[in-house]
């Protein structure tokens, strides 16, 4: 009852829906960061919502089962193959003992998820067996998976059948340009008006420091109102008096770059955040790579209640359909 | 576009996307402003509203995690504003809003190697790459040397206003009047690397690096002791089930020691026997707020005990 991993790609790690409740001492949630692909794989292969799954970026890993089961590929865009024949993403597959799943190059996305009938049962670590590699726990020994680790797979599935398929109008598609809505606020008023401006009129480039901590971008210059900076924030223009940050929130140290913060992110600190993502559009952020293009559209609160709505409406209409 | 503009003055209430509130206190730090983070987030616990998912407190601020299909965001900001004005004046002020905390011996080694290497490397992401951490922080600050800089900075005990960044970091705001403060800026850039238990401080606030990483506080120290332990293996984290040591509101008192002691300590740590010198205490915002050092000296004499 597992898999044994025989090429791990390029950072391939366990995640389920995340650590939460222990954001107050600075645990972050981790979790997938794709959280639809991640749901839909799970109602693919017959699993509860919490399963836990593989998330890989750019490269796929090469996995080799070492009992009859049902797995899905979700996410990213990219050719997958069992044994060497070509086999659907989107869609449950049955695999044999001794098969091998592999991928192909990326098409379009950036992160393809693997969900397996049962889940991988590694142990769970306040209360998640999400990985969150930078104080190394939870996951496959608190880190990303290496050649020849044995994953070890749950029972729990509820009809684990081949043949399940999303339909295509509820398949992502992976533009080059993002659309990322957020709400502007927080510490907002720190950019002037123009630069506030400029924000949501650019089309940032996603640069090389782009992964599960957060994502940084490059493409304008921000600047700050000047001001005598408030006792306990420190001298840089940029900073705050240190506070929580929310997850999806948006820095820019030094007005040149600004980074989203994702599942893995520190919680908290100094500078300042100048709006938040909206939870859903952060599967959207997690398909874009080095290189691509993103734009941040402005959305009101009623307008983020409702993307979430939506999805989560959407979510359940699928997981009927999978049923 | 946003529901509340803020300038800086006075709380604000605003949403981190569909997940978050964040209400600011003050955009300065100020021991009232941190008490009234205290009282709220604390009545916040007890009433158990529905849809709040976790309460993190911090600095002049806090922060709730909502669930947006059980508590709507504007309904919660308008139950914080109810409790702000419940108690959140009130807990610089009602001697009868006490906290039922701790105060822990933290050992510090002040100016030790391991920091002085690493700090010595980033020279130049330093304001001053002529000198060190510490002798740049005692002269900024007014004082002649870097040991009464030290003695400042272990001289009274710390309240930990906030924990975060990563697992584990508490920090620390040092109980003293606002003229006796130490404020640092942070490094121009951050370093990309920290040693473990580091003792660092930037704008108003010491912390302990739990793990090792990035950082941009200046180094002003090492503690022999974790603060992280992910495996709870030392008897501190074991019988508390718990991966972290400090909880906010915890009281310290960073006890500057030698590298004789610090050496003993480690010993202690890797023969898995560590435990933290604490003891219970009271803490009283507004007794602290009219007497700062006859309460400090208080709080430092139940540790002794």
């Amino acid at each position: 009852m597992s898999i044994i991993v025989r090429d791990p790609g390029l950072e391939t790690t366990v995640q389920d829906t995340g650590r939460l409740g222990h954001y107050a001492i600075g645990f972050p949630p981790s979790g997938a960061l794709d959280s639809y692909a991640y749901h839909v794989g799970n109602a693919l292969v017959g699993n509860a919502p919490g399963a836990a799954a593989l998330e890989a970026v750019y490269l796929g890993p090469t996995l080799e089962f070492t009992v009859d089961t049902v797995v899905a590929v979700t996410g990213a865009d990219i050719p997958v193959t069992l044994d060497g024949e070509a086999v659907p993403t989107w869609e449950s597959l049955a695999v044999r003992a001794g098969q091998t799943l592999a991928f192909g190059q990326l098409a379009a996305g950036a992160r393809p998820y693997v969900a397996v009938a049962g889940g991988i049962d590694v142990p769970t670590y306040y209360g998640s067996r999400s990985t969150y590699t930078l104080v190394g726990i939870g996951g496959f020994e608190g880190r990303a998976l290496a050649e020849g680790d044995e994953l070890p797979l749950g029972q729990d599935a509820v009809d684990p059948r081949a043949g399940r398929r999303v339909d295509d109008a509820d398949i992502p598609t992976h533009p080059t340009t993002a659309e990322l809505r957020l709400l502007v606020g927080l510490h907002s008023y720190r950019l002037t008006p123009d630069s506030l401006e400029r924000f949501t009129s650019t089309a940032w480039k996603v640069t090389p420091d782009a992964n599960r901590v957060g994502y940084r971008y490059r493409g304008a210059e921000l600047e700050f109102v000047p001001r005598e900076q408030p006792f306990g924030a420190g001298s840089d223009p940029a900073n705050v008096t240190d506070c929580g940050y929310p997850v999806g929130s948006v820095q820019v140290p030094g007005g040149v770059e600004p980074i989203v913060l994702l599942q893995d992110a520190v919680t908290g600190g100094g500078y300042a955040t100048l709006g938040t993502v909206v939870s859903v559009d952060r599967d959207r952020l997690a398909q874009t790579k080095t290189g691509d293009h993103t734009r941040f559209v402005p959305v009101d609160l009623d307008e983020a209640l409702t993307i979430r709505r939506d999805r989560a409406t959407q979510l359940e209409r699928v997981r009927g359909s999978l049923a | 576009m946003t529901d509340v503009i803020g300038t800086g003055e006075g709380t604000r209430y605003d949403f981190g996307g569909d997940e978050f509130v964040y209400v600011e206190i003050s955009a300065e730090m100020s021991l009232p402003a941190h008490f009234a983070s205290l009282a709220i987030t604390r009545r916040l616990r007890e009433e158990a509203i529905p849809g709040v998912e976790e309460i993190c407190p911090s600095n002049a601020s806090y922060m709730v995690r909502v669930d947006p299909d059980r508590v709507h965001p504007r309904d919660l900001v308008r139950e914080l504003r109810r409790i702000e004005s419940d108690v959140g004046s009130a807990a610089s002020s009602d001697p009868d809003f006490v906290v039922d905390t701790r105060i822990v011996d933290v050992p510090i080694m002040f100016a030790d190697p391991w920091t002085h290497e690493v700090l010595m490397r980033f020279r130049d992401r330093h304001q001053d790459p002529s000198g060190t951490d510490l002798d740049y922080g005692a002269r900024i600050n007014g004082y002649d040397s870097a040991e009464s800089f030290i003695d400042a900075l272990a001289g009274s005990p710390y309240l930990v206003t906030m924990m975060g960044f990563v697992p584990g970091l508490p920090w620390c705001f040092q109980l003293v009047p606002r003229e006796r403060q130490v404020e640092v800026p942070k490094y121009v850039r951050p370093r990309t690397e920290t040693p473990e238990r580091a003792f660092g401080f930037g704008g108003a606030f010491a912390v302990i690096y739990p793990v090792k990483g990035a950082g941009g506080y200046q180094l002003f120290g090492s503690a022999p002791a974790p603060i992280f332990d992910g495996a709870e293996e030392q008897p501190d984290f074991a019988e508390n089930d718990s991966a972290v040591f400090f909880r906010h509101g915890d009281l310290i008192n960073f006890r500057r020691i030698d590298r004789e002691e610090y050496d003993e300590v480690r010993g202690v740590v890797e023969a898995k026997r560590w435990r933290y010198r604490t003891r219970p205490v009271q803490f009283c915002p507004s007794r602290w707020l009219a007497d700062p050092d006859g309460t400090n000296a208080a709080l430092l004499e139940v540790l002794d005990r």
